[in-house]
């Protein structure tokens, strides 16, 4: 435990991926073969079921420290984390145990199906054997959720590194399923358990973000054009009589979308195909909010399908007759893709994703600015002998993105960051004019340079109109730019509508209040999205 | 009638006609500390402890109307008696306690209870009215003791020297500088920004022991700072001279590091929650021991820290203060020169100096 908490330390206190990359060397060079397995689930975000509740956690810790709630709860808010705040407010440790992280982990899970009396007899002595910092790493095994920056890219590196093995291989092989108890850390790296398996799927291909002008790309007839859709990336797997339905998140997503199953009988065997799950109406793709309502669901009614009927735009062949395709260039791909498809019989739903034909790069970027009208982000730029690479690499693979939407907001409230932000005032909300009246659209944490936030934090404390606990009504005076990349309705929202991804683009201290948009705005942003 | 007062101006006693840490000028200005949002330039005179005055010679300038006077000896002003008693927080930080009829009330400016090794032990004093600061007042700040942080500081720089890294350890120049330099002695050679080493320097006329240090000039070379551990105030921490240096770690050493949010803002490599304010159990247990009717609790978490003194019965009050921004003080103090020379008390913006 001792040397896996060191390991997170380290990875926190860097941004360096250099630096991360070699503390996970390090850590997997030295950590105990049986942890192995542990951490590398964790890292890549497998989660073992909770066992037990967070309100039980945090009311033992407050019965505990001996705090009243009302403290526990400032003290949370200025940490920004329960499980830290947990591991700093409790008494320190009387004595500390050795015990390895993988023992924590499988005794943690036997807790499930105990009472709550065994379950905090066992959490109050695990709390009363760790240092404070083992602590954190302890209640974040618990909640299963940890986010300390490490992409499955990093530790794939990292792994390949320490083991000397091909990255692409590390990545198919802790794609694949496996139970951190049932693998030794060899056979996981080696990629024992994938071979037999029908369902493993291909690390995606991903792509940078394109910020500079497509003519820094060289001769536009080196490249492949597609929109660029915003829905679920997904592979679909089609082995032995079996078909698989995976999402970007390495999640298996097959139930939730039954339109796609007719491929178990059209698809052969051997047979990958990589693209984007939609929701496609009448032939034309839906806006991401739609496709929303059909996500994460166990069970799907009629009226979702009516509403939410599904898609697959595919742009990619992986495997054609078992036989791995990655090796070769796009175009080759690109032509047995299109085979592919239209050997689908009765097949209105798994579609090419059509390849933009353009013929320098000023024509391309003047089709780009169509890509609202039918729901897509802008525009992808695959180099045509490209090689499907594993995760992302510069250079063969862009996105060039549309602009965001922006809106023109005053911000009406205020509250405080947290940890050394605490005294800052960092999380804004931001409102629009309808009529007389502003109405709340969009909350957004900071995204201001640490001067402006300085600024902002004065204006606050000079105009504070209102203190509801950590929240202060400030005179609506100062006008925000806030970027976002969409819009739709809710019933959530007084407003009537949220934006999707709103973020600070800038301060407009040129604007006065009386010149931001309005409800009507939005509205009719709305309106044209559909 | 209460012995002190809040004003515009500070913390005033009516009936002795003197401010304690005033923040605007004033007649007579009784110092708790050299830190510069607790001493400003510009009162007539100063009545502070004996090895405060090395450090107001140096950040306010000489010429000064300064009075010292040691720790638990009394002098009398209209009929007001002051004395001194140890802070704990900085060298020569002291906690003022004014006598009047019969009443005593304690201002405690800065402080922490544990001794760092250097700066004279804290030492609770009873009365009726104390006046404490909430810097760490949530009980999620509680220090590990001060040699398993060093012991932590020495891994680290170890570390450092292992992979051929400059170790940079980020502390404000008066006090954490200090008991660094005291707590790491003969560890390795120590070198020390000019704002440092200026105020050692002071502090060994006035008779402190300090450990040897070497000043870093510009003739200093990288590879010897390298072998060695270097020591700079904040406002250096993100400056240009860092990256020059060999693969340069930074170390903070601040209370705020207790939380990993505060370690992640400050962008350095680490953190050690070192600091020269009272935890919470500090805190607490320093109050209660002054046996205080009625607390005054200034910069901090104000707010929350005089609430759960009322709830655990113990009569209390916000107040709102200008204290608790030494290190934004400390930035505007320092000015760069090339690899650094001083310039004290020049004001300049933090842009200008990194």
């Amino acid at each position: 435990m001792r040397r896996f908490t060191e390991l997170i330390q380290q990875l926190e206190m860097s941004n360096k991926t250099n630096d991360k990359i070699a503390a996970l060397v390090d850590y997997f060079n030295e950590a105990d073969d049986l942890d192995k397995p542990y951490v590398i689930a964790m890292f890549t975000g497998k989660k073992p079921r909770r066992p037990v509740a967070t309100a039980l956690i945090k009311h033992w810790a407050i019965e505990l420290s001996g705090i009243p709630d009302w403290l526990f709860a400032e003290s949370y808010h200025s940490v920004g984390d329960l499980s830290e705040t947990i591991a700093l407010v409790l008494p320190p440790a009387e004595h500390l145990s050795n015990r390895k992280l993988h023992e924590w982990i499988i005794d943690l899970a036997l807790l499930n199906g105990k009472d709550d009396d065994a379950k905090k007899e066992f959490i109050l002595n695990a709390w009363n054997s760790l240092e404070t910092q083992e602590r954190f790493v302890f209640n974040k095994l618990i909640s299963g959720n940890f986010r300390i920056g490490v992409s499955n890219k990093m530790l794939v590196n990292a792994l390949a590194k320490q083991s000397d093995t091909e990255s692409s291989k590390i990545m198919h092989s802790i794609m694949g399923k496996w139970q951190p108890s049932e693998i030794s850390y060899l056979d996981l790296i080696a990629g024992a358990h994938v071979n037999t398996d029908n369902s493993w799927p291909y690390p995606f291909c991903l792509a940078y973000a394109l910020e500079a002008e497509p003519g820094s790309l060289g001769p536009a007839t080196a490249w492949q054009a597609e929109w660029k859709w915003d829905g679920i990336r997904g592979q679909i797997v089609k082995r032995n009589g079996e078909l698989f339905i995976w999402s970007r998140g390495e999640e298996l997503v097959t139930d939730q979308f039954p339109e796609l199953h007719f491929l178990l009988n059209e698809l052969e065997d051997g047979t990958v195909l990589d693209g984007e799950i939609l929701s496609i109406k009448d032939g034309k793709v839906q806006a991401f909010s739609i496709l929303q309502q059909r996500l994460n669901r166990k069970t799907i009614n009629k009226s979702q399908l009516n509403d939410a009927p599904i898609g697959f735009y595919t742009y990619d062949l992986l495997e054609h007759g078992g036989r791995d395709l990655r090796e070769d260039p796009l175009n080759l791909r690109r032509s047995l893709l299109v085979k592919v498809i239209e050997g689908l019989k009765n097949n209105e739903v798994v579609l090419l994703s059509p390849v933009i034909q353009f013929n320098d790069w000023e024509q391309l970027a003047e089709i780009r600015q169509g890509a609202r009208e039918i729901n897509s982000e802008g525009i992808m730029l695959k180099k045509l002998d490209s090689l499907y690479h594993s995760g992302r690499k510069r250079g063969d693979w862009w996105k060039w993105k549309i602009n965001p939407y922006t809106v023109d907001t005053v911000m009406i409230y205020a509250q405080k960051g947290s940890g050394r932000r605490a005294n800052f005032f960092t999380d804004y909300t931001f409102a629009v004019r309808d009529g007389e009246k502003l109405i709340t659209i969009a909350k957004a944490y900071s995204g201001l340079t640490d001067k402006e936030i300085k600024e902002v934090d004065a204006f606050v404390k000079k105009n504070a109109v209102e203190k509801f606990g950590p929240v202060r009504t400030v005179k609506p005076e100062l006008v925000f730019e806030i970027a976002f990349e969409g819009i739709a309705e809710s019933k959530r929202h007084k407003a009537g509508l949220a934006l999707r991804f709103p973020r600070i683009a800038r301060w407009r201290k040129d604007k006065k209040a009386d010149e931001i948009n309005t409800l009507d705005d939005l509205r009719q942003l709305l309106q044209s999205t559909f | 009638m209460a012995l002190i007062k809040f004003t515009s101006k500070g913390i005033y006693c009516k009936q002795g006609d003197f401010y304690i840490d005033p923040w605007q000028p004033v007649n007579l200005a009784v110092t708790t500390h050299g830190h510069a949002d607790h001493v400003k330039w510009g009162n007539k005179a100063y009545l502070c402890h004996d090895l405060t005055k090395p450090i107001l010679d140096q950040r306010l300038g000489a010429d000064l109307n300064i009075q010292t006077l040691p720790y638990r000896k009394t002098l009398t002003i209209n009929g007001v008696q002051i004395s001194l008693f140890p802070a704990g927080h900085v060298i020569g930080s002291a906690q003022v306690r004014l006598e009047y009829k019969g009443e005593v009330c304690v201002v405690s400016g800065d402080y922490k209870v544990e001794y760092d090794g250097i700066s004279t032990e804290f030492e609770p004093v009873k009365c009726h009215t104390f006046v404490s600061e909430s810097t760490f007042g949530l009980p999620i700040y509680k220090w590990a003791p001060q040699e398993k942080i060093f012991s932590q500081i020495k891994d680290w720089i170890a570390d450092n020297h292992d992979k051929n890294k400059t170790s940079v350890l980020v502390a404000y120049s008066l006090g954490k500088a200090q008991r660094l330099i005291n707590g790491l002695d003969g560890y390795s050679d120590i070198y020390v920004h000019n704002s440092i080493a200026n105020l050692n320097e002071g502090f060994i006329r006035a008779g402190v022991k300090i450990p040897e240090t070497i000043r870093i000039t510009p003739e200093t070379k990288k590879e010897q700072l390298q072998k060695g551990i270097v020591i700079v105030p904040p406002a250096l921490a993100e400056g240009r001279w860092i990256k020059n240096l060999t693969q340069a770690a930074t170390g903070v050493c601040s209370g705020w590091m207790q939380v990993r949010a505060s370690r992640r803002w400050r962008s350095a490599d680490a953190g050690f929650a070192l600091s020269d304010h009272a935890d919470w159990p500090g805190l607490l247990s320093a109050i209660k021991a002054t046996e205080a009717e009625k607390v005054f609790v200034t910069h901090g978490y104000t707010a929350t820290f005089s609430k759960y003194l009322n709830s655990i019965g113990i009569d209390s009050e916000e107040v709102k203060t200008q204290y608790g921004n030494e290190e934004e003080e400390e930035k505007a103090e320092v000015v760069q020169d090339g690899i650094g020379n001083v310039v004290p008390g020049h004001i300049t913006d933090k842009e200008e100096t990194t």
